[in-house]
């Protein structure tokens, strides 16, 4: 560790040891709720907390004193961006306004919607960012994302069945990517695989405005029994409050208001000790303890503890429950017996969860925690009247209105506005752009898409991750979707897609909003199921640049319309912002989920070609739309224009004829059309078993092959004269390409190129920049991080 | 006919073994770690997973649960046990298998569809196949590089107790592309890859790996 980084280290906990005592207070002198009121000028470090003036005014306002530095605490973190979304809850609304589905058991609000997708069973699944924390330590912050977002599942009472992940970097030949993608990919990989939580897809993409601020969102999806769901609530006087899982330590400290909440400066603290410290086998005793207990019906209510801590669980526990909490701050378990009732109350120590269980059951609880050497202490009671109490050693150091910590922070409405250079960027059309016009050139720029960092094969990183796990995985990645076998008797399923593409949003966040998920519900529609139900990890810079939150404002209104035209309800979702280093934001990112059902997997339609002699069918219709495509991006390191049309109608009919066909067994392969067009989709299809096809492209080459537009899908099938009366019955353009066979795809107009010259274009991208292993235990090279 | 599956603290193809098995035609017992009781089993699975978060060392505190004493014990007397990727390291760390697994050569967790050669097809987990049978079924391990000195390596190949090999591409590091070992008498079979993944069309990258738990049922049957 460099001179700089142990100072900023010094410097950043400075602010924590105030809050032990106050300036000018013994350190040893507690900070009690009697000597707050009796001090009321002493001053605090609020600022440092992350608390604006004016909230810390409000604060005092709430309890008619000065709060103590517990509380002070409690409020920091309960009201940052990250816990109380104040920035985009007023946007937020337009999802819980849509019309009411009847897929829908539990909606925003909790810690994840649950949908029911059929014969009883519920199935919740929700996506979270870990951004900020993946940036400074890439494996930590990245594991322990996956493990938070897991801890999310369980807590909805379901057992969790898979795991995706989203990510996002600078450029893949930047040194920096360097550093943070391998470590991203072993963290996600190390506490998944730990987990027993098969890994059946997400997204791996590269962009210069992901430098500083790269995004790792983890998505978890769970299945339980309509009966089995559970809720964050502390119901019944008296009821007992035990936390259970890991001791709590000094780890995580302010994760979410200092790190999570604020925009990364060129100078400043190191923020590494705001990351948690994972350890996926407790999570998994933690698991395995929870269905346990759930199963013999222990608890009237659970909260996981992630973001904020015991501050978050206790708070909003008692807040959505009866209303009044005790808790005895001294009886939590500690990991380093130093820590001060603050940092307790702060820390985001990982693996840990919180339970309301009645008197009569808690030695039943606490025998299962103890069959899986799960750590379990009653710390407190459920409570008549609606203060939330937290006594330390017998002094009372804590007594709020749980209400104002957990739902009733500030709530702002951000200025906003049009970014000044959309009316150029939009006018910058890649019409302008030199396109290839021999055969030739159209082969080299078809090669240079699919075998471009974000083209490219993406096995270096799903070989890091265990898809095989639980032995229900229909299909993962490279598969459009990833689907699930629920049943193992009724064989029915689940099918979901996470997307996102931050140039088409960022060229129009509202339709690019829209694009996502149109590409999320046709991943999941392709492999034949029907979608269900939407969940968001919403990526953006600051809201306090009003441009930022234009973009958010008009992301969110982009997917409650969407949501609204295909009748699909959001579930949950998550909002990152802050993602910015000084005052350059990423591009908006909204990454989108698609929970779809399967009556029956072993219907379920694969993206890859078997079998040669079948017909090679384009469904949907080519408009020459290249605006943010990844040929532009690719080939003219160009992003402007319009981002493609959007066609929800056509996109809901292809949706319905896809099910259809593969209902009816009609095609034998299925896949999308989205980044890099056909020629990607053609290169996915023929390398996935190595059958190559003959292909004729109508009109222009270049269109059918590069265009980005959306409604399309490629399909192949044995009987193409079925596909085509079905397809004519549902309104979906048919266009025959050709045929399936032999080792080389052959498109009339371009050389001939042969699968061994694709695969190795394809496959030799991603080891070639990031083949040596050692980088995965890279250390951070001087003058890349922010933070020193 | 009853095969045990022993769940440990971290097991996690528990649920792939007990299918294995069911989908065989036997019947898959759970085991539970801490117990002292076999519960009438005639062969015993170790699945994989990470036992203990692999602290220490990949399946050494585990080899020492207590439900391993009477494993071991058993073992010794002739009953069959299978481990599979960390079953295997157990197997390795309890001493009723020979070498040891450490941590990939590439230092990356990897899993793949793999090729392996069935080098012997006389064990009590292997008469389904045929010496010298190529299958294929999945690995997934961080620490799965089997590692011995020359001379031990020698001396086991000298006595045909290397089970299985990896072909076409070696996916850990291991010693001599060995994947897995039996013991002398031939009821005890460690392997990396996971023969539990390949057993349904619908999940499995083939159904290769069905023979493991059909050969147990014919070798329990047939003694």
């Amino acid at each position: 560790m460099s001179a700089d980084q142990t100072a900023g280290q010094a410097s950043a906990t400075a602010g924590l040891s105030d809050l032990d005592t106050g300036p000018g207070r013994l350190r040893h002198q507690l900070d009690t709720v009697a000597l707050a009121a009796s001090t009321p000028d002493d001053e605090q470090p609020f600022a440092e907390l992350g608390l604006k003036a004016d909230e810390y005014a409000r604060i005092k306002d709430i309890l008619g004193r000065r709060p103590t530095t517990a509380e002070l605490a409690m409020y920091s973190v309960m009201w940052s961006e990250h816990c109380s979304y104040k920035s985009s809850k007023v946007h937020l609304r337009q999802f819980g306004d849509l019309p009411p589905s009847d897929a829908l058991l539990v909606g925003i609000g909790e810690n994840a919607g649950v949908v029911d997708v059929g014969d009883g069973y519920a199935v919740t699944f929700k996506v979270e960012s870990h951004n900020h924390p993946s940036y400074v330590e890439p494996y930590q912050g990245a594991a322990t994302g996956v493990g938070g977002i897991v801890r999310d599942i369980l807590t909805m009472g379901a057992r969790p069945i898979a795991v995706m992940d989203s990510l996002r970097f600078g450029r893949a030949d930047a040194p920096d990517t360097a550093r943070v993608l391998p470590g991203v990919v072993s963290g996600v990989g190390g506490y998944g695989n730990c987990l027993g939580l098969p890994n059946i897809g997400g997204e791996l993409l590269f962009d210069d405005c992901y430098a500083g601020n790269p995004l790792v969102n983890a998505l978890c999806v769970g299945v339980m029994k309509h009966e089995d769901v559970r809720l964050a609530k502390a119901e019944g006087v008296g009821n007992k409050v035990i936390l259970f899982g890991a001791r709590t330590g000094g780890d995580g400290i302010g994760g979410v208001s200092v790190l999570a909440s604020e925009t990364f400066d060129a100078e400043g603290p190191a923020k590494r000790p705001s990351v948690q410290v994972g350890d996926p086998f407790t999570e998994k005793l933690l698991i395995e303890a929870c269905l346990e207990i759930f199963q013999q019906d222990l608890v009237t209510g659970i909260q996981d503890l992630g973001g904020a801590g015991l501050s978050c669980a206790t708070s909003e526990l008692a807040s959505a429950g009866t209303g009044g909490m005790h808790v005895d701050l001294d009886t939590v378990p500690l990991r380093d017996s130093t820590l001060t009732p603050a940092e307790i109350l702060m820390s985001e120590s990982q693996e840990r969860m919180c339970a309301i269980v009645e008197p009569a059951k808690v030695a039943d609880f606490l025998a299962v925690c103890a069959k899986w050497d799960v750590l379990a202490t009653v710390i407190g009671e459920v409570t008549d009247g609606d203060r939330l109490t937290v006594d330390w050693h017998g002094e009372r150091i804590v007594d709020v209105p749980p209400r104002t910590v957990a739902h009733e922070g500030p709530v702002y409405e951000r200025p906003m506005q049009r970014p000044a250079d959309l009316d150029a960027l939009q006018a910058d059309d890649p019409a302008r752009l030199p396109r290839p016009t021999t055969g030739a050139e159209l082969q080299a720029h078809w090669l240079a898409v699919v075998s471009s960092p974000d083209g490219a094969d993406k096995t270096w990183v799903t070989e890091q991750y265990d898809r095989y796990v639980r032995g229900n995985t229909v299909l993962a990645q490279p598969d459009d979707a990833g689907v699930l076998r629920i049943d193992e008797d009724s064989h029915r399923g689940i099918a979901l897609s996470l997307d996102g593409n931050g140039r088409h949003a960022r060229l129009d966040p509202y339709t690019g909003t829209q694009l996502n998920l149109a590409e999320a519900y046709r991943n999941v529609a392709v492999s034949g199921a029907r979608p269900l139900a939407v969940t968001n990890c919403l990526n953006f810079g600051s809201p306090e640049e009003p441009e930022v939150m234009w973009q958010f404002a008009e992301a969110v209104r982009g997917l409650a319309d969407g949501c609204r035209e295909l009748g699909l309800p959001v579930t949950g979702g998550n909002v990152s912002l802050y993602n910015q280093t000084g005052d350059v934001a990423i591009n908006p990112t909204p990454v989108i989920g698609v929970l779809g059902v399967h009556e029956d997997v072993r219907k379920r339609v694969p993206t890859g070609w078997r079998t040669a002699g079948e017909t090679v069918l384009l469904l949907g219709a080519t408009r020459p739309e290249f605006g943010g495509s990844a040929w532009a991006s690719v080939v003219h390191g160009h992003l402007g224009g319009r981002p493609p049309a959007v066609d929800l109608a056509a996109e809901r009919s292809l949706g319905e004829l896809l099910a259809a066909l593969g209902r009816e067994g009609l095609v034998s392969s299925a896949h999308d059309l989205a980044d890099g067009g056909l020629a990607q989709a053609l290169t996915e299809s023929a390398l996935r078993y190595g059958v190559g096809a003959r292909l004729h492209l109508d009109g222009d080459p270049f269109t059918a092959l590069f265009s980005e537009s959306t409604a399309r899908a490629l399909v192949t099938t044995s009987d193409p004269k079925a596909v085509k009366d079905t397809a004519d019955f549902a309104g979906v353009p048919v266009t025959e390409l050709g045929t399936t066979g032999g080792d080389a795809l052959v498109v009339g107009g371009l050389p001939e190129l042969p699968l061994a010259e694709l695969r190795a274009a394809w496959t030799a991208t991603l080891p070639a920049l990031f083949g040596s292993p050692e980088a995965a235990v890279g250390t951070v090279p001087a003058g890349t991080v922010p933070t020193s | 006919m009853r095969i045990g599956v022993i769940t440990f603290p971290g097991s996690l193809d528990d649920v792939d073994a007990a299918r294995a098995i069911r989908l065989a035609g036997a019947d898959p017992v759970a085991l539970w770690h801490a117990d002292h009781d076999l519960r009438d089993v005639e062969a015993v699975v170790l699945p994989g997973g990470f036992s203990y978060g692999d602290y220490l060392r990949a399946g050494a505190i585990a080899a020492r649960a207590p439900m391993m004493r009477d494993v071991i014990d058993r073992a010794r007397a002739g009953m069959p046990v299978l481990g599979i990727c960390n079953g295997f390291q157990v197997l390795c760390e309890a001493g009723l298998l020979p070498g040891a697994l450490t941590r990939n050569s590439h230092l990356h967790f990897r899993n793949r569809d793999q090729v392996l050669a069935v080098e012997r097809a006389d064990t009590a987990w292997t008469s389904a196949y045929s010496t010298g049978q190529r299958i294929v079924i999945p690995v997934k391990n961080g620490e799965g590089r089997y590692v011995g000195s020359p001379d031990d390596l020698d001396r086991l190949e000298g006595e045909g107790r290397v089970a299985f090999r990896y072909v076409d591409g070696n996916p850990n590091g291991s010693s001599r592309d060995i994947a897995g070992v039996t013991s002398e008498d031939g009821r005890v079979v460690g392997l990396m890859p996971h023969p539990e993944h390949a057993v349904e069309d619908l999940t499995g990258p083939s159904t290769d790996g069905l023979g493991f738990f059909t050969s147990i049922l014919k070798a329990v049957v047939d003694a």
